[in-house]
């Protein structure tokens, strides 16, 4: 295509609407309109320029604004859907018929059609992340549109500008005034002070300020481009892991998911408020809610395996002792062990005698321990307790056998052959919490004595190397922002026309109240011609009777 | 006196500030006759003295709790809420130094009062801190978020002065319908303050065991009447008022009868309100907003959103991801309250991109700035009382 050659003699390229050097409007809207469209500097874009071929149609439909705020809004409004009902996630089943049974039990008809659509699983649905990946696209190209003609054209752009443009700005005056040259020189001296920087000339005068601010939008774009790119690193295996694991009081295990680390947990602390320690002020709290929890801590000792030592072997290495609490996990090789939850008392032994049933005598008491029962129990006099069946979390029979519905103790059952002197071919007697059923009438019986019981953690382990991609994309983002929205770009042409009035002109990209208390102080020590603000026709009434109320 | 009797105290004087800081720029705005003495009234500065005044009271009252609980007084509804209308009013002050404009005063004042007191119909009692929030990041994360969305509601409150004076109220129309929908919204704010204040002073208390949404039995005590029993109630205090009818267990019955006794007694007080102005009370408040400038009301919303919108993502993001990575391990979680935070999040950035490159000025900008205001209120009040989630504190 070919370049526009301005009258002035620059060539500006092909699409420009306001000549880059000297302003003068090209473009046949530009030189219609009464006040120029100065957003990119009225600089030649590729999506206004280039129409025809499927590439310059996917890059002018993912640099338009329009369609960057649809999608914003379409994400926005699956986000909000998403949190009608609770997300898949923090629903208590596993299968599909178990979500499906949840969300129509609780939420009806609505919350079947919410299951089927998919929107209780939203935000990881192939369509949530469709729409991120077109914002993602969005920000780059509608940034990359933008941001190299408006680079061009701000460092093109000449002192003295065609009057034509100086009349097509939003702020514009012009007049004569007594001393031009002296107005001039002031105005140059006083834009100085009030930092802007000022280039002259031949009798024009351009004022620039916070020319950066331009850039901030492009910056907090790259930032958020970082962030996106963070997060799609957290697919890649190594950078990420996330498991969890339940350790129980006394317990030594191997990390999930952090290979050469053991992990011993010592002991699990609940600790409440008392009303001793806090009763005046948070007495009446304690009184209302009851139970207000202060602290759930873990005291674990961290092992690392020697290195070439061969797994299961008892060659570790102690690392440090340290007490997990929530806000503070334990840090260690890049992996964070977080306290997430716990369970108290579970049962650890058991402990029972073998006594007579008619003399009530004890033949000897013995220990099962919960997560190793041993198969035999020798009393030391002759007698044994053989253990024939376990049934670590018993929920009745089923199929004429006693049934465990998991391997977790919460309600233990056992069968136990009792061997005694008496009996030496064995009696067999099934015990379960206040409960013991015989087959036939025994003449020793299983008495429960004691149980000893204990606390586990609930530890999440997580590794993320992500993390810091992540604060980088914060980082540059947050100074982005700060950096377009804190600083406004501003800019006073004055200049001397040919025929010798005075014109000044001036544009901002924000804040244009701020810009005219600029040039009113300016006006206050440079003789220049009154402005008008043609956006704002309420302003600018000359003083007037009422005026003498002013207090200052 | 004890610290907390102290912060309170600090508490109801701001609070009376407020009230009277509002009469004066009233009054600036009724006594200066043009642009430039509105601007620079007598009147408007000794509402600003007092407004200053108040906010002190009001940073008094958050220091004291603060001591006398050992942490950042925002670990609950009241506190949070409290602290997000001693932000308003500092954003106010903030933009008023810089623009002069009472007629902001007159609109910002009262949204703050309303939210002050909206807070203190929750418990006031000083709780201690779960596990989860013993955190220094409390008070980081939660006052940048709170003076993030206050900065933002500015906006709005400069949106409302720009609608209430440029709508035409004379002439039916949509956003007619509209602007006074956000004051009847307001009404009804109000509603909620008179219903549950009557029954606080009249000790109302009923008491119902009900069956949950997982089958569990539980008990529940309302401090209104019971106007929907609960899944399966049946009433201990049966000589109170007895349920019109019993809802299904998703259902959070106690919050619905609030809700409806507060809609109620809103619209008994619009309706006395329209009664004694004989108009829409857009048009009360029309004369007063007259006299801003629209252009100048029009560049203050914007602007703090220009101010807010970076402090809302410091605090209400990347602070609430760092904060959330240290105490739940992962840094985001799709909870209610975070994804209604990137909701707001994402509508002021879809504001600014219309307004930069749209060129969405003056009434569609201030549209915007109130339904943002919206999603911010809503975030505040409907997420934490109805979604439950890990932000449920309340």
């Amino acid at each position: 295509m070919s370049k526009i050659k301005c009258q002035c003699g620059h060539e500006n390229p092909y699409g420009t609407e306001l000549c880059e050097k000297c302003g003068r409007p090209l473009s046949e809207k530009a030189k219609k309109s009464d006040i120029v469209d100065m957003r990119y500097e009225g600089s030649s874009r590729r999506s206004q320029t280039y129409k025809s071929s499927i590439v310059d149609k996917i890059w002018n439909f993912f640099s338009s604004v329009k369609i960057g705020v649809s999608i914003i809004a379409a994400v926005l409004i699956a986000s909000a859907i998403g949190t009608i009902f609770p997300q898949k996630f923090y629903v208590p089943a596993t299968t599909p018929e178990g979500y499906l049974e949840y969300y129509e039990r609780l939420y009806g008809t609505v919350g079947k059609l919410y299951y089927e659509l998919g929107f209780y699983d939203m935000y990881n649905s192939w369509w949530f992340k469709v729409l991120v990946g077109m914002l993602a696209t969005s920000i780059i190209i509608a940034s990359i549109d933008r941001v190299i003609p408006l680079y061009k054209s701000l460092k093109k752009q000449r002192t003295r500008r065609h009057p034509s443009f100086m009349k097509r700005q939003r702020i514009f005056g012009e007049g004569d005034v007594r001393n031009t040259k002296e107005s001039l020189a002031k105005a140059e001296e006083k834009l100085k002070a009030m930092r802007y920087n000022v280039k002259t000339e031949n009798g024009a005068i351009l004022a620039e300020k916070n020319r950066f601010s331009r850039w901030g939008p492009y910056v907090n774009h790259v930032g958020l481009i970082i962030f996106i790119s963070g997060v799609l690193l957290r697919g890649i295996p190594g950078f990420y892991v996330d498991e969890a694991m339940w350790l129980r009081e006394g317990e030594t295990r191997n990390i999930v998911g952090a290979p050469g680390y053991v992990l011993e947990n010592k002991k699990f602390t609940l600790e409440n408020y008392t009303k001793e320690e806090a009763e005046e002020v948070f007495g009446e709290a304690l009184d209302k809610n009851g139970m207000i929890a202060k602290s759930y801590t873990t005291d674990v000792t961290l092992y690392k395996q020697d290195e070439g030592a061969l797994p299961g072997s008892e060659s570790l290495k102690k690392v440090k002792d340290y007490a997990i609490n929530v806000n503070k996990p334990l840090k260690f090789d890049g992996y964070n062990v977080f306290q997430m939850d716990y369970k108290l008392d579970e049962l650890k032994n058991m402990t029972f005698h073998l006594v007579n049933k008619s003399s009530e005598e004890s033949l000897g008491e013995f220990t099962v321990n919960l997560s190793d029962p041993a198969k035999v129990y020798d009393l030391g006099n002759g007698s044994t307790v053989n253990m024939l069946g376990f049934y670590p979390d018993y929920d009745g029979i089923k199929d004429g056998e006693p049934y465990s519905k998991s391997p977790v103790p919460n309600n233990p059952a056992f069968i136990f052959q009792m061997n005694t002197p008496d009996k030496p071919e064995g009696e067999k007697s099934f015990v379960a919490i206040r409960q013991t059923l015989e087959v036939e009438e025994n003449d020793y019986a299983i008495k429960f004595a004691a149980a000893e019981t204990r606390n586990i953690s609930g530890l999440t382990i997580r590794k993320d190397k992500t993390l810091y991609i992540l604060l980088l994309g914060g980082l540059v983002f947050m100074i982005g922002v700060i950096q377009g929205m804190y600083w406004q770009h501003r800019r006073v042409w004055i200049q001397e026309d040919t025929e010798g009035h005075l014109l000044i002109a001036a544009h901002t990209n924000k804040n244009w109240f701020s810009l005219r208390k600029e040039l009113d102080t300016l006006r206050e020590t440079a003789d220049l011609p009154a402005y008008i603000d043609r956006q704002d026709p309420e302003l600018d009434k000359p003083e007037q009777e009422g005026d003498e109320e002013i207090w200052t | 006196m004890d610290l907390v009797t102290i912060s309170s105290n600090l508490l109801f004087v701001s609070f009376v500030a407020y009230l009277v800081a509002t009469l004066f720029f009233g009054g600036a705005i009724k006594k200066s006759k043009t642009e430039k003495a509105y601007h620079n009234s007598k009147w408007g500065t000794i509402g600003l003295v007092i407004t200053i005044i108040g906010f002190l009271s009001h940073l008094g009252y958050f220091i004291t709790r603060w001591a006398a609980s050992g942490h950042a007084p925002l670990s609950n509804m009241f506190e949070f809420t409290t602290a997000f209308g001693m932000m308003l009013v500092g954003a106010f002050i903030m933009l008023y130094i810089i623009y002069r404009t009472p007629s902001l005063g007159l609109f910002a004042l009262p949204v703050a009062i309303i939210i002050i007191s909206y807070a203190t119909m929750f418990p006031t009692e000083v709780t201690p801190l779960i596990p989860a929030l013993q955190s220094k990041w409390l008070f980081i994360h939660v006052i940048t978020t709170v003076i993030g969305e206050s900065i933002l509601a500015i906006s709005a409150i400069a949106g409302l002065v720009f609608l209430v004076k440029n709508i035409d109220l004379t002439k039916k129309s949509k956003s007619r319908f509209w602007i006074e929908a956000v004051m009847y919204t307001l009404v009804l704010v109000l509603g909620f303050v008179v219903s549950s204040t009557t029954f606080n002073v009249m000790n109302y208390e009923a008491e119902f065991t009900y069956i949950d949404k997982d089958q569990a039995p539980a008990e529940i005590t309302y401090h209104i009447p019971p106007l929907f029993g609960m899944n399966e109630y049946e009433a201990m205090t049966p000589e109170k008022m007895t349920p019109w009818v019993e809802l299904p267990p998703i259902i959070n019955a106690q919050k619905l009868s609030s809700l409806v006794w507060s809609i109620a007694i809103g619209s008994v007080l619009y309706v006395l309100l329209r009664l004694i102005a004989r108009k829409p009370l857009a048009a009360v408040f029309q004369p007063l907003a007259k006299k801003a400038n629209s252009q100048l009301m029009d560049e203050i919303g914007y602007r703090a959103v220009l101010i807010g919108f970076p402090v809302f993502t410091l605090g209400a993001l990347i602070f609430a991801m760092i904060w959330a990575h240290e105490a739940w391990s992962r840094f985001w979680g799709w909870d209610p309250k975070e994804v209604w935070a990137l909701i707001t999040w994402l509508f002021y950035a879809a504001f600014l991109h219309l307004r930069l490159s749209k060129g969405w000025e003056g009434k569609k900008s201030a549209w915007l700035a109130v339904i943002g205001f919206v999603i911010i209120m809503f975030n505040l009040i409907a997420v934490n009382l109805i979604i439950a989630g890990l932000h449920s504190y309340a």
